[in-house]
């Protein structure tokens, strides 16, 4: 089954927030909203959820119940202990006899310790792990989770990943949205979001197998038209024509994809 | 220093409301408490009974005035009038003498009269004074019914609107609006404890108010509860209301004083609302608390019949109709999908 957006376009106070995309969430796997801020990735989050509805445009998900949903604040109830937090889900969502499935979703995100403590006094990855916990407590048909690994530690970030991903091996369609290209490489489909528009969709190997030109890597970026520094070099793109002497091709990551795709666009804007 | 002088002064300016706090609220409270901060009495109604009434009735003189004489009303009924708040004061003739009943439960009027009589007793030196429902005069006696009030106010108006934003900001009233309840649902399942632990509070303070101020509870509780049902259905609604237009609890807090300082002083429980100035007594009648005070007052005090509280009762039921609707409105919308302009650039 694929829930997502098609052609939806999204308006607020007459600033376009998302122009006519197209996001396809299939059953099974995880994909990736990408983008910087203000790309449009929370309303395309919220609106898949229901917060918040397009101009135009389809939106297709299950019923309430069948949705899982962590916002960008975590979603969880500060005052209300680990074990709390879940039990008021499971309340919300009729899950009959829920302890066992609280008790295994606490163990597999590593709250057991604090069980009973404030979620208000967790750290802020234990946090964003019940947060995605309690998503994920209803075994819904469709996961979204927005930003959920902002500010995370990268123990917690690959802690949270296996969750996610053993919710996608169980059949869940998940979207998840993030600002970090490197974890984007994780999902098994990636949309690039900039300024409310699908900069470039498709497996990671799909996108990098279509990049146009070359990507290179050298010391001296002056010889290059198109550079952004990544670490102590310089990486350029060629849209065509031979690299400089000092430049080595290198294969393109996904980071490389979307920075090329932006050029493209805003090569496409100047020209219009 | 002088840059963060700077500073503190651009974020004032940007915070339109605190400013308008600081600066527009201490000239409006100055003028409306300076016209409503009265203690003066200068009409007290009075009611002459008895077969001699037509002729004390030219005794009568201010600040007594007379709303009614009538020879054929006796004591026991004189009596009703007070308790149905009809009169302040009846004078009751015989043929050898007269007596005053005054409404204890109107405390400044009370004493005006004491005072008036006192003056008169050369000209009426058989006149037997009787103080009904308050017959010490006793502050606690007048006020308690209408803190009780002023309890259910911080609990229905600050606490309520606090929780709202408080689920707001926290971004979970966001969960709540995915997760499979109905809108309805959330509202009632959010303010329901607000007004349990209020109604709780009610009995406290009441009980705490009749164990140790001697406040006597002489109507009907099922009367009370009534116009403290409805009372806690309009604070809690203008809690909700609040919180729909409060970005942070700082700001909640500082609406909900605003809504809570002109009940303390403009609903009667501190100055008589006959004492204030008329510019500023109509703000008085759009409180919920001037009638609540009433009700409160009339059944506990006074021990008035529903029947005679009809008018704060039914004023309260619409205020509770109105404000919380419109709250349950609110909440709603705050609930469902976000709002989309449809003017596509």
């Amino acid at each position: 089954m694929t829930w997502g957006l098609e052609q939806v376009k999204v308006t607020y106070r007459s600033v376009r927030a998302l122009d006519g995309v197209d996001i396809p969430v299939e059953a099974g796997r995880v994909t990736v909203l990408v983008g910087g801020d203000g790309a449009g990735k929370s309303t395309a989050a919220k609106t898949l959820v229901g917060l918040v509805e397009p101009v135009s445009g389809r939106v297709r998900r299950p019923e309430k119940r069948q949705v899982g949903y962590q916002s960008e604040h975590s979603g969880v109830w500060f005052d209300l202990t680990v074990w709390e937090n879940l039990r008021f889900v499971a309340q919300a969502y009729g899950i009959p006899q829920p302890d066992s499935r609280i008790d295994h979703l606490i163990e597999v995100t590593g709250l057991g310790s604090a069980r009973h403590r404030l979620a208000g006094r967790l750290s802020g990855g234990m946090r964003q792990k019940l947060g995605v916990a309690m998503a994920l407590l209803p075994q819904p048909r469709l996961l979204v989770l927005d930003e959920p690994t902002t500010g995370l530690d990268p123990v917690s970030r690959t802690d949270l990943w296996m969750l996610v991903a053993g919710a996608a091996a169980e059949g869940t369609a998940v979207l998840l949205t993030t600002t970090y290209t490197d974890e984007a490489e994780r999902g098994s489909v990636v949309v690039a979001l900039d300024q409310g528009r699908v900069l470039a969709a498709g497996t990671v190997e799909d996108l990098v197998s279509r990049v146009p030109g070359r990507i290179v890597q050298t010391d001296r970026p002056d010889a290059l038209a198109y550079r952004w520094r990544r670490g102590s070099r310089w990486r350029g793109w060629l849209p065509d024509g031979h690299p400089p002497p000092e430049a080595s091709v290198v294969p393109p990551d996904l980071a490389d994809v979307l920075i090329v795709a932006a050029l493209l666009r805003r090569a496409d804007a100047s020209a219009a | 220093m002088w840059a963060l002088v700077a500073k503190e002064f651009r974020q004032m300016r940007r915070d339109r409301r605190t400013l308008a706090m600081m600066i527009l609220m201490p000239l409006v409270m100055l003028v409306v408490f300076g016209y409503a901060a009265s203690f003066d009495v200068t009409t007290i109604r009075t009611g002459v009974f008895g077969p001699r009434a037509e002729q004390a009735t030219a005794l009568v003189d201010e600040p007594f005035v007379v709303d009614e004489v009538d020879p054929t009303v006796v004591e026991d009924d004189a009596r009703l009038r007070l308790r149905d708040g009809r009169l302040d004061v009846a004078l009751v003739t015989s043929d050898d003498g007269a007596k005053a009943l005054v409404d204890g439960s109107r405390l400044f009027k009370a004493q005006a009269a004491l005072r008036g009589f006192t003056a008169a007793r050369a000209a009426l030196p058989a006149l037997e004074v009787e103080v009904l429902f308050n017959p010490d005069l006793d502050t606690s006696v007048v006020l308690v019914p209408g803190l009780a009030g002023l309890i259910l106010i911080f609990v229905g108006t600050l606490l309520t609107s606090l929780g709202v934003v408080r689920e707001r900001q926290a971004g979970t009233l966001e969960q709540l609006a995915v997760m499979p309840f109905r809108g309805r649902d959330v509202f009632f399942g959010k303010i329901a404890p607000y007004l349990l632990v209020a109604t709780l509070d009610l009995a406290v303070v009441l009980a705490a108010g009749i164990l140790l101020f001697d406040v006597p509870f002489n109507g009907s509780p099922a009367t009370l509860a009534l116009g403290a049902a409805l009372f806690l259905f309009v604070t809690l609604g203008v809690g909700v209301l609040i919180s729909s237009v409060s970005e942070n609890q700082g700001q909640a807090i500082q609406l909900a004083l605003m809504t809570v300082l002109p009940q303390v002083l403009l609903s009667g429980i501190i100055f008589p609302l006959d004492s204030m100035a008329p510019g500023v007594r109509w703000l008085g009648y759009l409180l919920p608390l001037t009638y609540f005070n009433q009700i409160a007052q009339g059944v506990m005090v006074r021990g008035a019949p529903l029947s005679t509280l009809l008018t704060p009762t039914s004023v309260l039921a619409a205020m509770g109709v109105a404000v919380f609707g419109l709250a349950v409105l609110r909440f709603a919308r705050e609930l469902a999908p976000a709002r989309i302009e449809e003017n596509t650039t």
